[in-house]
């Protein structure tokens, strides 16, 4: 579905990425694990379009994503929750999501992705009139998951979800990753919290200065050494 | 610029009067040197990224008190234009000191300076019954016309050598700036005012001793414009138009440079001229659309200005220069 | 005594009435730089450019007053988008002083064109519309229709950001402009709408003002500092801010005009920012600076 080759990409002078290859293939769900500044929001912000590579190739489904302009991207049926977030402070949740379905194909089905989405996430049909700003780290977060899935993607990015949030919180991001999955959306999951995403995904890749490291089925990486390697140095 | 270079090009430009006696070019010249001080006043700010809309209120400030005390009071312009310059820098303080105090910048602050002129127009156009109004003002003459004591000139030469040194003497003020703290400091507060607060730099008081100095000097050549002219309009030294006039020239001839507003000057001076001799009556207007176009192009595609750029241009070629701030129009 | 209070009375109605087309103009300036971060500083002149529109097609062409306004306001629209391609476009990774300075340039533009094509007389609509008498007092029509017409086009504006996409949209870019692209939209498309949005509110104000007032080359120059020191007052890019300032200072325009000569009504509404300022600074906190 995904597949990326060789990609390279950086913030002017400064390269984030060597090399990058990696693949989401249809029905799975992959995580992208490494320390703090291995490139990891780098990487999804390349897939979506928000910066440019500077070498490599990304294709979704065969689409080259490369030729493709970056607000057209999320037609390809490709939907990121930015990292912090990044929801519209000062719009009420429905106005948020509404945002989120502002893609054409999407419109018609407005009224079955809001449903969709509060049936996902009931607090937030409580507070769909609340101001976006004004809600606490996970229900958020919740927002930004809902806004996201409203254009009906095939495959859903997302950048550190358990960040900042409540360990109580984090266990029901999880458990939401795992029922998104479940109802048939691909996803690709940049996380520092290895234990938990590690049990949510199928494969991963471990990422560090830019330059996958190891990849493999969850399984396997929970077990290795360079996963230890990797974050503690040891 | 080489020294020997500018003693010569110095003492040409004084000798140049007794040499050459025409009285149009000279009169051309004079006119040029008067709006070279008025726009080099305004660079001074406008360099550091403080850029005002609204010195062409300043210039009238200095025009309209100078020849009101002279007309109603009696007061000699060697009082009156003191005078004229304590109430710019006065002005410049009530209007700056609130936006420097509670840090409204860029947008705000040339937004402010706009309505700043505007407002110096309207109460022009108000106090019609002393000032004129729109139809203008005029300074009485003087025992025929010559008189120091009036600082009233009949001959083209004596106006040429008075614009002539105030026109260096603004050169020399540009100078003094450029070479002082107070340029490290405003460049350090256009780049990033919070942090050039932390390291110790006084930033509403610097910004606010380089707006007096800009406003004052700008009023004197609002005088110095009245005393020569021996005519004043609102629209000729105040208002938005001016100002924006201003900001064109600087931005045309060259911003971080001192002799950028100077050739601003001569291409404005000279356009409007070669405009007026060709259209005659008819070119009412085609000047300030010619500025207007002029404008939009050389920010969209000469940021620098003519005299910046080719200056960017020889020190691309020699690299020696200390780096810049990244400010304004650059 | 009786007599002067009904003087006050009619002037304080009329700078409610004014202060409904300041409140439009400001919303359109704000909705601008809300937007694309840029203030045209050319507005005004915009503006003038509508009336000079309504004059020669109602006055000179005898078109009927509706069709005239309907066109004025499509084409000020369209100025609108004229001057963001043009000009805004190409200089929107500039510094803002540049952008500011370029539609300074532009202002001296359609000064100068409408000098050398219209001449500098003043032209007036010719239009007469009844006056109302109520209480001893003297409202006229044309300030209860600018009135009426510029809450229309306030409500109208409204229903427009809030129930559609394109409205939707509008208000997240001037939240957070980076991500839009994740939703799919496109941030350029949305500056052409919001330009000709901002250039059809001016076109609006513009039928209204001209019912009220003379047009002449200038005439931006009298209404134009006003309506950036309601905007910088009220907060760029703050719309509530900006409609509450607009009656205040159409207020005290009006008053200024009851009890001296018009232009002081303008000194006092610069005087009384000034004194804002440094009463209640935090009345200038905008979304941005």
């Amino acid at each position: 579905m995904l597949a990326l080759r060789s990609v390279r990409a950086g913030y002017g002078s400064f390269q984030a990425l060597f090399d990058v290859s990696l693949d989401v293939r249809a029905g799975e769900a992959v995580a992208v694990i490494g320390p703090n500044g291995a490139g990891k929001t780098t990487l999804l912000r390349v897939i979506s379009g928000l910066i440019r590579p500077t070498a490599g190739s990304i294709a979704m489904e065969g689409t080259d994503l490369l030729a493709t302009p970056g607000h057209r991207i999320v037609a390809l049926g490709i939907a990121h929750v930015p990292e912090s977030r990044r929801l519209f402070p000062r719009m009420t949740v429905e106005d948020n999501l509404k945002m989120g379905g502002f893609l054409p194909a999407a419109r018609p089905k407005y009224r079955a992705r809001l449903d969709f989405v509060f049936e996902l996430f009931p607090r937030l049909r409580e507070r769909r009139r609340q101001l976006a700003g004004t809600m606490s780290g996970g229900e958020q977060q919740m927002c930004a998951i809902g806004r996201a899935l409203m254009s009906d993607p095939k495959l859903l990015l997302l950048d550190e979800p358990s960040a900042g949030l409540a360990p109580v919180v984090v266990e029901q991001v999880f458990e939401l990753v795992k029922r998104i999955r479940a109802g048939g959306i691909n996803v690709l999951i940049v996380e520092q919290n290895v234990q938990q995403v590690l049990r949510v995904v199928d494969r991963a890749y471990l990422l560090k200065a830019g330059s996958i490291r190891a990849a493999g089925t969850a399984a396997e990486l929970l077990a290795t050494e360079t996963l230890r390697e990797a974050y503690l140095g040891v | 610029m080489k020294r020997s270079v500018a003693v010569c090009a110095g003492a040409g430009l004084v000798a140049l009067p007794f040499v050459y006696h025409q009285p149009y070019p000279l009169h051309i010249l004079i006119v040029i040197l008067i709006w070279s001080f008025a726009y080099t006043s305004w660079s001074m700010m406008g360099r550091f990224g403080l850029v005002s809309l609204g010195h062409g209120g300043f210039m009238g400030i200095g025009a309209y008190v100078t020849a009101l005390a002279w007309n109603h009071g009696g007061v000699s312009p060697w009082f009156g234009i003191p005078v004229a310059l304590v109430a710019g820098g006065v002005l410049a303080v009530l209007v700056a000191y609130p936006c420097f105090r509670f840090r409204i910048t860029g947008h705000y602050f040339a937004l402010v300076t706009l309505a700043l002129s505007g407002i110096v127009l309207q109460v022009i156009t108000a106090t019609r019954d002393h000032t004129g109004g729109s139809l203008g003002y005029t300074p009485t003459r003087y025992q025929g016309g010559s008189s120091l004591y009036a600082l009233q000139f009949t001959g083209k030469t004596t106006w040429y050598l008075i614009a002539l040194s105030v026109w260096a003497a603004g050169l020399y003020a540009w100078h003094r700036v450029d070479r002082s703290m107070t340029r490290y400091a405003l460049e350090a507060i256009s780049e990033d005012e919070d942090g050039a607060a932390a390291a110790g730099v006084h930033v509403t008081a610097e910004k606010l001793k380089i707006t007096v100095l800009s406003a004052m000097m700008t009023a004197l050549a609002g005088a110095l414009y009245c005393q020569y002219q021996m005519f004043i309009s609102p629209d000729t030294v105040s208002g938005i138009s001016i100002s924006l006039q201003m900001v064109f020239a600087v931005v045309v001839g060259g911003i971080y440079v001192s002799l950028g507003p100077t050739v601003g000057a001569v291409i404005t001076i000279l356009l409007a001229e070669v405009l007026r001799i060709s259209f005659g009556t008819r070119a009412v207007g085609w000047d300030n659309l010619v500025y207007g176009v002029l404008l939009v192009l050389f920010i969209v595609f000469l940021p620098k200005g003519i005299l910046g750029s080719l200056l960017g241009l020889r020190r691309r070629a020699a690299p020696a220069a200390p780096p810049r701030a990244q400010t304004g129009a650059a | 005594m009786p007599i002067l209070d009904v003087y006050l009375l009619e002037a304080l109605i009329n700078g409610v009435l004014l202060g409904g087309v300041l409140a439009l103009i400001s919303l359109g300036l704000n909705l601008v730089f809300g937007v694309i971060d840029v203030v045209w500083i050319c507005y005004a002149e915009l503006i003038m450019f509508g009336m000079y529109g309504m004059y020669f097609l109602y006055s000179v062409f005898h078109w009927p007053i509706l069709a005239a306004a309907a066109l004025c306001i499509v084409g000020v629209g369209a100025l609108g988008v004229l001057l963001h391609v043009i000009v805004i476009a190409p200089l929107l990774g500039a510094a803002p002083i540049n952008q500011l300075l370029a539609t300074g340039g532009v202002l001296f533009f359609l000064q100068s064109a409408a000098t050398v094509m219209f001449g500098i007389e003043f032209r007036n609509l010719g239009l007469r519309l009844p006056v109302l008498k109520a209480a001893g007092m003297f409202i006229s029509y044309s300030r209860l229709l600018a009135f009426g017409a510029a809450l229309i086009g306030m409500v109208a504006v409204y229903l427009f950001l809030r129930r559609t996409y394109t409205g939707a949209a509008i208000r997240a870019i001037a939240q957070d402009r980076q991500i839009m692209t994740l939703m799919g939209v496109d941030s350029r498309r949305i500056y052409v709408v919001t330009s000709a949005l901002g250039g059809a509110l001016a076109g609006l104000a513009s039928c209204l003002l001209v019912l009220l007032y003379d047009v002449h080359p200038f005439v931006g120059l009298t209404f134009g500092p006003i309506t950036f020191l309601i905007c910088v007052l009220g907060g760029l890019g703050n719309f509530v801010g900006g409609a509450v300032a607009a009656f205040v200072f159409a207020e005290l325009i009006s008053l200024g005009g009851l009890y001296l000569d018009l232009e002081w009504g303008y000194v006092f509404a610069f005087v009384f920012f000034i004194v804002m300022m440094f009463v209640r600074p935090e009345g200038l906190m905008a979304r941005r600076s």
